[in-house]
């Protein structure tokens, strides 16, 4: 299968296989103009398969969403057809308006013209709690 | 100095909890010293959901420091009523009054008004979350009682699931060193999952969990008991069914230490039998004084007054 190399934009690689459209729909990559490839199942030496998206425009990536969805995903800047920059995730201490708690008692959820703020509680676990209830949210 | 609030115990180190603890005795022992501390000074009291001792509290610290206070007792008396957000009536309040004591039915209302508030906010209560003040009184009353906050075993009996003075002291004591818990309740209102793995097994602090009150009694130091909250439940039924499951009576202390110290962030309402109140043990009446002096000691501290 062949997918046109990018000129102007950014490929988000190693993600884990089938997670790619999760990463579509937290990225809001829906609202872009500009193509978009969405590779699924890609052959890697190191995850076996992976999934692959490339956006053929500059744009900013959200890297604490990325690094909330999955740390080990990598991103690639490319300019004129060359990758000028290669950027690796961490787990966000803190996100904002990412995730929203479910707890029924938060004031977030009676308010929720409040920013949705979680931190980072137990990075084995990937677990964050949120800022105002410490809920437990989990990936 | 930047402004300073009391959203969760642990806003505090334990060096600054022991030095309100000083604070306090020191209160005790002379209080005329410290009864022009807070002079023209105004505390607003929000209370969002209703409080005898809490609010009481608070205002009797304010006046007993020479400060006034001022505020509302229920959320009908606010704009809350008109639709008015939790954190534009904080914003509001903090344009007329020095500092701000605040409880709320959902949690982490105020740690949502402290990011908009111009003056120091101290957490009252918000829904079942964390009642730090209640915490400060408690360990105030046990360092009292048992004249150190290290090396004791506490056994906390009731609710601890929505039990806000149990989730706090839990914390608090976490900080400590030589505690261990026993955690008291039916299944359905053990304590919660971020209390148990985010704090005990994460630092890999000693605790029990039983559903026998009996069978703990013997081994403890501390008993906290405390009351099965009605507001804290959908389903009335659930309330019906678990509100009696605890009772102390004299007849349930025979096998417990001589020096057990037993408190209650009170009010009560079935849960320890009023026999109780004249065993020596019973501490939860000193332990309502002391909560105001514990918040006059906070009151100062947050206003960086020193006497």
């Amino acid at each position: 299968m062949n997918i046109d190399s990018i000129q102007n934009g950014v490929v988000l690689d190693h993600i884990q296989a089938g997670r790619s459209m999760e990463v579509y729909k937290y990225l809001h990559l829906d609202e872009l103009d500009c193509p978009v490839a969405i590779i699924k199942n890609a052959k890697s030496n190191r995850m076996g398969k992976k999934d692959i998206i490339k956006i053929d425009s500059p744009m900013e990536v959200d890297l604490d969403v990325l690094g909330y969805i999955d740390p080990n995903i990598t991103v690639n800047i490319i300019r004129d057809g060359v990758r000028v920059e290669k950027k690796h995730l961490a787990l966000p201490e803190k996100l904002v308006n990412v995730i929203h708690c479910r707890n029924p008692r938060c004031i977030t959820a009676a308010e929720p013209q409040l920013d949705a703020i979680f931190l980072l509680s137990d990075p084995d676990r990937r677990a964050y709690r949120c800022a105002y209830c410490d809920a437990e949210k989990q990936r | 100095m930047a402004k300073r609030n009391l959203i969760d115990i642990t806003d505090l180190t334990t060096g600054e909890i022991d030095e309100l603890i000083a604070t306090a005795e020191d209160i005790i022992a002379d209080p005329a010293k410290y009864a022009h501390a807070c002079d023209g000074r105004q505390l607003a009291t929000l209370f969002f959901e209703p409080s005898t001792r809490t609010r009481l509290s608070f205002e009797s610290a304010m006046l007993a420091l020479g400060g006034k206070a001022l505020g509302f007792s229920s959320a009908d008396s606010s704009s809350t009523a008109k639709g008015e957000t939790v954190v534009d009536t904080v914003h509001t309040v903090s344009c007329y009054a020095d500092i701000i004591a605040m409880r709320h039915p959902k949690e982490g209302a105020p740690f949502a008004a402290a990011q908009r508030s111009e003056v120091p906010i101290i957490n009252a209560g918000d829904g079942g979350h964390n009642h730090p003040t209640q915490t400060l009184t408690d360990l105030l009353t046990i360092h009292r009682e048992k004249g150190s906050l290290d090396g004791f075993t506490i056994g906390f009996c009731g609710d601890l699931k929505f039990g806000r003075t149990v989730h706090s002291l839990t914390s608090a004591l976490s900080r400590q060193s030589g505690i261990r818990f026993v955690f008291i309740s039916p299944e359905e209102l053990k304590l919660p999952d971020y209390l148990r793995t985010g704090v005990l097994d994460r630092h890999g602090l000693p605790y029990a969990e039983t559903d026998s009150l009996e069978a703990a009694m013997p081994e403890l130091d501390v008993l906290y008991m405390t009351r099965v909250q009605k507001e804290r439940f959908f389903n009335e039924a659930d309330y019906v069914r678990l509100k009696d499951t605890y009772v102390l009576t004299p007849e349930k202390l025979l096998p417990a230490k001589s020096d057990l110290t037993i408190l209650h962030p009170l009010p009560r309402v079935n849960e320890i039998s009023v026999a109780v109140d004249d065993d020596p043990r019973a501490a939860y009446f000193r332990q309502v004084r002391n909560g105001k002096y514990i918040r006059m000691a906070l009151i100062l501290k947050l206003l960086d007054i020193r006497v």
